[in-house]
This record gives structure tokens, C-alpha cells and sequence, in this order.
């Protein structure tokens, strides 16, 4: 899309342009074409010759069993969190989207958690659940549960998804309430004419009708279980115990960053390029309101 | 229409849970900011406010110095924070604003080669990419430096698509106009784009300065001394493994103070904060 009226100037545009696209260039094309070149050699062990292997990284990375695991990690991980902030956050916002006392006070109070940074978040629900200092901890282990997230794999799970997903609500609650209100108030009168109760009402009308939102916010939440959780797990499990919490993400920066193994590494990062341009893509779709209901 | 209290109660119940089960995590750390670090490593904290208050959170904006912690003054954490909050967010609508002008209201070769490129940025978030960039900003001197920590992060797609969507709906009258009048493309830009996209800068502002604030991998990756660290690194350092026996009323009292600015801005900015946040992700 252009404007039919605009300036004639040769050099300005450019001028305008180059502080955005020197950015991009130096800190994301660099690299990111680097990680496509590095994925593709191996390196010796000493660091003194190289070869261009082809895709003998991406084999060695998808055959690879601790690679493996993390993937299952990421996929119960992204989708309980996303299942769960979905959940609660779409009932939240079907209830404040309703003509009651409050309602915008309560809007405030349940929007503001956005802000946390999710390690912020982490140390919060640490603090919480901490085996024997925390109050929700002392609570199951009183019940005879054993809790101690840092030596049992499922307690870490639960509590980087109950932590990532408290976090993430007000953001979709915000969307939820958005998508509700711009509901026609015509079609949910002439629902409630003909005497639709309020299940019937969002099960056949609501719901339907915000589609597409439920469809962005899904992507939107498995671009942040994928990747804006790295705080969380970094802060509260170290991806542990065991590899209980290791998810792709995590994955990639102790084997990039910590362990310094470049080419694979390198791979699980074309490998992550690959599932956010997917994810992206995904969004901008659902943007274009091209999701329809049955 | 009349209210319906009974009908309404379960919706309101609802809705009190919600807002209890958000503020719940938040009142305890309030709570363990309160009280000294033995009796909250017996176990024993209760759940009404303690006697030190002020006293654990000046020892954690001078030194945060405890009987396991040996920290660092949490205000260095807090003022590095603003600071590069601040510096991503102007920085950020600064080169975004100019770079959408320029694909708006200009028409030249590359467009939109150089468009696309801004765009793809998109699917190339830090994350998929630490390795390479780690050694980009080394090769370049720029660890542990305020520019590695901020100029990075300044380009990105989401601004220069809400400014370009925005200009577009700028009618060609007022260009025609201000060509009749002489303007060129700088004094239209400075007079009349910069004044009618104000909203549309505070409300960017408000979420990049959140976005900036709760900055994580990109600050664990390039800050190197504790002089340069941020907040919420600062807190998870002070946490480490988490053990029992830890300064957890100096912890609380700088997660705390970790948490209030970036809420504050939330709720004081409420409408720029819905605004944007729901332009930046269209």
C-alpha cells in the first residue's frame, strides 16, 4: 500500500531509513545469516579446521535424545500454559465483560500483572511454593505430598507453568474483553429475546464470534511459552532437576552460550527461526480475520 | 435497566478470586519485606506485616548486605533499569517513526526490498540467535557497555508497522496543502506527522518502557559486572539456588521495588497502555 501523494526526494528516504536498517543489519541479519552458515559446518575439536558438513548438524541434532526430550518438555510445557491462561483468562473476561458494579476497577486490578518481567514472576511463585519456607510448599507437604520442586521434575513443571501462566493471563484477559465488547449488542439481544441462556449465548454466539482473537492469542501464547519464559526457568529450575525443565529455548542457550558448542547449537537455532517465522506467519493469517467458525 | 445483585453475586465472586489469586504473590513479598530473614527461614512468616519495613528496604537500596547476601546496592540495579528502559523506548520510536516516514511518504527504489527487510526482523527475535550475536557484540567491543545493553534492542518491526499503518491515514489534503505552502518533507514531518501521531508515541512509550524495563536474556548475556546489571537480574542473582537460609526479606524488599515502577506506569497510563498494547500487536 502507498499514498497517492508524496514527496519527491532522492536521498532523504534512505537518510530516514538508516539507523533502523544499520540495527537490523548488524545485530539481526549478521548473525542470524551466521547461524545459517554455522549450521551447516563442523568444527574440530581444537577449533583449527572446519568443514561444510550439509545438514549432518540438523541430523545429529534431531537424532539426538536429550534434543528430543527437550522437544517434549517445550510441547507439554507450551500447551499447558497456553490451555491455562486461556482458560482462566476468557472466563475472567467473559465475567467483567458483564453490565455489573465495578467493572472497570476490576479491570484495572486484573491488567496490571503484565507488567511483571516474567523472572520477577518466578521469584514470586519460588517464594510461594519453596518446599519449606513457602507457604503453598509447607501446605502440600503437610498433605504428604513431598513437595520439593528442585529435586522432583513434575513439582518444576508445575511451578514454571503455574508462574509463566500468572503472569500471562492479563495479557490475554485484556484481549478477551476486547474481542467480547466489540461483540454487536444487537445480536446478544436478540439471543437473549429468544431466551438463550447465558451458556447458550457464549457457547453458540460468544465464542464463534471471537474466534479469530482465541486464534491470535494462541500463537501469541506459544511464542511466549517458547522463548519469553527462558526468565522463569532460568531463574527457578536452571532448566532442572535433571532436564525436567530443559526446554528448546533453554537448550540453545547452554549449548550457544554456556557450553559454547557452536554447529549444533547453530542448528537448534535455525530450528527455532524455522517454528517463529511458522508462528508469525500464523498471527499475521489470523489478523487478516481469515480464522472462521463452523 | 435495574442491577440484579443476586444474579451478579457468582459473577462477582469470580472476579474477587481473580483479583486475589493476581495480588496474592505480590502481598507476600509486601509481607517478607517486613520481617528478618531468620524467622522467615524458619518458616515461620506470618501473614500480616512485620516490624521492619524500612529497615530492610534502605539496607537493600544501599547495600543489601545480609547474613548469606553478600549484594549490592539494589539503586545501581534500579537506576540501570530506567535508564535503559528509558533509552530502549525513546530510542526505539525515534528510528522507528523515521524509518516509517520514510516507506509512507516517499516513493524510491527498494522500497519495499527494505520494507520486507524491517518486517523479517520479526521472525528473528534474540532468542534464536545468542550465539552469533554474543560474538557480533564482542567482535564490536560492546560487552558490558550501555550501547551493547540498549542499541540493539532498538530496531524492531512493531513500531515501524504501527507508525507506517498510522501515516497512511493521514489525508493527502494535508500534504497537498503543506506543498502548496512550501513545505518540504522535513517541516511537514516536524509540524504536522511528529504533533497528530502524539497518542500514538505515549502509547508506545508506555509499553516499550515495559518491554525495556523487564528485559532479561539480552541483559544476563551482555552485562558482565555487577555495576551494569539490571533489576531483575540483580534479584535473581541475590536469589541463587534458593535455599532456606537466605536473606529472603532483603530479596523480597528489591523484588518489590523491581515491581512497583513498571506496575505504576500500567496503571497511572492505563488507556495509552490498552491503546498500545493492542496497536503494537495488530
Amino acid at each position: 500500500m502507498q499514498r497517492r501523494v508524496i514527496f519527491p526526494n532522492r536521498l532523504l528516504p534512505y537518510l530516514l531509513l538508516l539507523p533502523q536498517l544499520a540495527i537490523t543489519t548488524i545485530f539481526f541479519f549478521w548473525p542470524a545469516s551466521q547461524a545459517i552458515y554455522q549450521s551447516l559446518l563442523r568444527q574440530d575439536p581444537f577449533g583449527l579446521r572446519t568443514k561444510f558438513v550439509f545438514l549432518q548438524n540438523f541430523q545429529s541434532v534431531l537424532s539426538d535424545p536429550l534434543y528430543i526430550e527437550a522437544i517434549q518438555v517445550t510441547a507439554i510445557f507450551s500447551v499447558s500454559v497456553t490451555l491455562f491462561v486461556m482458560t482462566l483468562a476468557l472466563l475472567f473476561a467473559v465475567m467483567a465483560d458483564r453490565q455489573i458494579r465495578g467493572a472497570q476497577a476490576y479491570k484495572t486490578l486484573l491488567l496490571w500483572p503484565y507488567a511483571l518481567a516474567p523472572a520477577v514472576a518466578a521469584v514470586l511463585w519460588g517464594f510461594i511454593f519453596h518446599p519449606s519456607i513457602g507457604i503453598l510448599g509447607k501446605l502440600l507437604n503437610g498433605l504428604g505430598l513431598r513437595w520439593d520442586y528442585q529435586l522432583n521434575g513434575l513439582h518444576a513443571l508445575v511451578l514454571i507453568v503455574v508462574a509463566s501462566s500468572w503472569k500471562q493471563i492479563a495479557h490475554n484477559f485484556l484481549f478477551f474483553l476486547a474481542g467480547l465488547q466489540s461483540v454487536p449488542p444487537a445480536i446478544v439481544e436478540a439471543a437473549m429475546i429468544d431466551g438463550a441462556s447465558a451458556w447458550k449465548l457464549f457457547r453458540k454466539i460468544l465464542f464463534p464470534l471471537i474466534s479469530p482473537t482465541t486464534f491470535y492469542l494462541m500463537t501469541i501464547n506459544m511464542v511466549f511459552a517458547f522463548f519469553e519464559t527462558f526468565g522463569v526457568i532460568h531463574a527457578l529450575t536452571h532448566g532442572g532437576p535433571g532436564r525436567a525443565t530443559t526446554t528448546l529455548m533453554y537448550k540453545v542457550y547452554m549449548d550457544g552460550y554456556v557450553n559454547l558448542n557452536l554447529g549444533e547449537s547453530a542448528a537448534q537455532s535455525v530450528i527455532l527461526m524455522a517454528i517463529v517465522s511458522t508462528l508469525v506467519w500464523l498471527q499475521f493469517r489470523s489478523m487478516e480475520g481469515k480464522v472462521h467458525y463452523a | 435497566m435495574t442491577a440484579k445483585p443476586v444474579r451478579n453475586l457468582p459473577v462477582h465472586l469470580i472476579l474477587i478470586v481473580a483479583v486475589i489469586i493476581f495480588a496474592f504473590p505480590v502481598y507476600l513479598a509486601l509481607i517478607g519485606s517486613t520481617w528478618d530473614a531468620a524467622r522467615i527461614g524458619r518458616g515461620q512468616m506470618p501473614l500480616t506485616p512485620g516490624p521492619r519495613l524500612v529497615e530492610n528496604y534502605t539496607n537493600a537500596l544501599t547495600s543489601a548486605r545480609g547474613g548469606r547476601i553478600i549484594g549490592y546496592p539494589v539503586q545501581v540495579f534500579l537506576w540501570n533499569s530506567a535508564k535503559m528502559a528509558v533509552a530502549i523506548a525513546v530510542g526505539k520510536i525515534i528510528i522507528s517513526i523515521l524509518s516509517a516516514y520514510a516507506i509512507a511518504f516517499f516513493r524510491f527504489p527498494l522500497r519495499t526490498f527494505f520494507f520486507g527487510m524491517i518486517f523479517l526482523t520479526l521472525m528473528l527475535p534474540i532468542e534464536v540467535r545468542i550465539a552469533p550475536t554474543y560474538k557480533v557484540m564482542s567482535d564490536l567491543g560492546l560487552i558490558n557497555t550501555f550501547a551493547g545493553l540498549t542499541v540493539p534492542l532498538m530496531a524492531s518491526a512493531t513500531g515501524t508497522l504501527l507508525f507506517r499503518q498510522f501515516f497512511l491515514t493521514i489525508p493527502d489534503e494535508y500534504v497537498e496543502a503543506a506543498k502548496v505552502d512550501g513545505a518540504g518533507p522535513l517541516r511537514f514531518f516536524w509540524s504536522i506527522a511528529l504533533p497528530l501521531s502524539r497518542t500514538n508515541i505515549a502509547a508506545l512509550f508506555v509499553i516499550l518502557f515495559i518491554y525495556g524495563w523487564n528485559q532479561y536474556l539480552w541483559p544476563l548475556l551482555i552485562t558482565t559486572s555487577r555495576e551494569m546489571e539490571t533489576i531483575v537480574i540483580g534479584i535473581v542473582k541475590m536469589m541463587g539456588t534458593g535455599e532456606a537460609q537466605t536473606d529472603w526479606n532483603l530479596i523480597m524488599a528489591s523484588t518489590v521495588l523491581a515491581l512497583v515502577p513498571p506496575v505504576l506506569v500500567v496503571i497511572l497510563m492505563q488507556q495509552w497502555f490498552v491503546k498500545g498494547l493492542v496497536q503494537t500487536e495488530k
